[in-house]
């Protein structure tokens, strides 16, 4: 893939840990207090959820970050919307947050993420558990409906590679 | 030569199109499989099994091989590919999301430095 235009920012790692487990990694060069801010306040988190490359907005966004509190974020989707929604299942500042994904049919997934500072960078670890091995491939809240979109044009691109020989 | 290719695009949609055929994809990238193991796994029948892995092969996603009298599966080459290129849209969202975080962080970083000057 086209890794020229990320050059000048952190790598970002993906890994398959377990048939329903999925792994990112990435360093954020700033204190773990600032990241976890950026991930716990939704005018904050609104910003790089949705990255712009994507060209789609959250209609709203409300994010009640503590034990037992909710969020949801909208999307529009087609002529209609999309909702995600879940629970904090633990909110520990600076360090460590975890929350489920109850939009699916197939059960919840739950999301951990870690924040560990070392000399002011902070290493971002997010694991995607996921309610079973079939799930990871349809997507969630994580993978958003584009990952699937993208699979599709990226096999059209192959398909297309195919006709031009 | 495009008529063939849209078919082909048809063949690679249909064959994705189906939470089962993609969780059979999904299992044979992490092992090969006999049709009667996949069966059992999702909880179907060897007939209904047979049929989705008909229409994987069809596409080029799977692979099979008669050895004695068990039918082994494995991913194909487009099974293959299929699959890194499923991880890689998953690294570029999240790759994406992290360049936007960035940004915001840098503009947190820059605030509590003139709030640290005051």
């Amino acid at each position: 893939m086209d890794v020229s235009k990320e050059s000048d920012t952190n790598p970002t790692g993906v890994e398959r840990k377990s048939e329903r487990e999925l792994v990112v990694t990435r360093t954020v060069n700033a204190p773990a207090h600032l990241v976890f801010e950026a991930w716990t306040k939704a005018e904050l988190f609104r910003r790089w959820w949705v990255p712009r490359s994507f060209g789609v907005t959250l209609l709203s966004c409300e994010m009640d970050v503590r034990v037992g509190g909710q969020y949801r974020l909208v999307f529009p989707h087609e002529d209609s919307t999309m909702e995600f929604f879940g629970t904090y299942l633990e909110v520990t500042p600076h360090s460590r947050l975890v929350w489920t994904s109850e939009e699916g049919d197939g059960g919840k997934t739950i999301t951990t993420v870690t924040f560990e500072e070392t000399a002011g960078k902070t290493l971002v670890v997010l694991s995607d558990l996921y309610p079973s091995a079939a799930a990871v491939e349809t997507g969630s809240t994580n993978a958003m409906p584009e990952a699937l979109e993208q699979l599709d044009e990226l096999l059209v691109s192959l398909e297309s590679g195919v006709e031009a020989e | 030569m495009v008529q063939y290719s849209q078919a082909h695009i048809d063949a690679s949609f249909g064959a994705l199109s189906d939470a089962t055929r993609r969780g059979v994809l999904e299992q044979l990238g992490r092992a090969d499989a006999s049709i009667t193991a996949l069966a059992e796994r999702f909880h179907m029948t060897l007939t209904g099994m047979k049929k989705h892995v008909a229409v994987l092969e069809q596409a080029g996603f799977v692979s099979t091989e008669k050895v004695g009298r068990v039918r082994t599966c494995k991913l194909g080459m487009r099974g293959l590919e299929a699959e890194a290129a499923w991880i890689e849209s998953y690294r570029q969202l999240w790759a994406a999301r992290f360049d936007d975080l960035d940004l915001v962080v840098e503009e947190l970083k820059r605030k509590e430095k003139a709030n640290g000057c005051k």
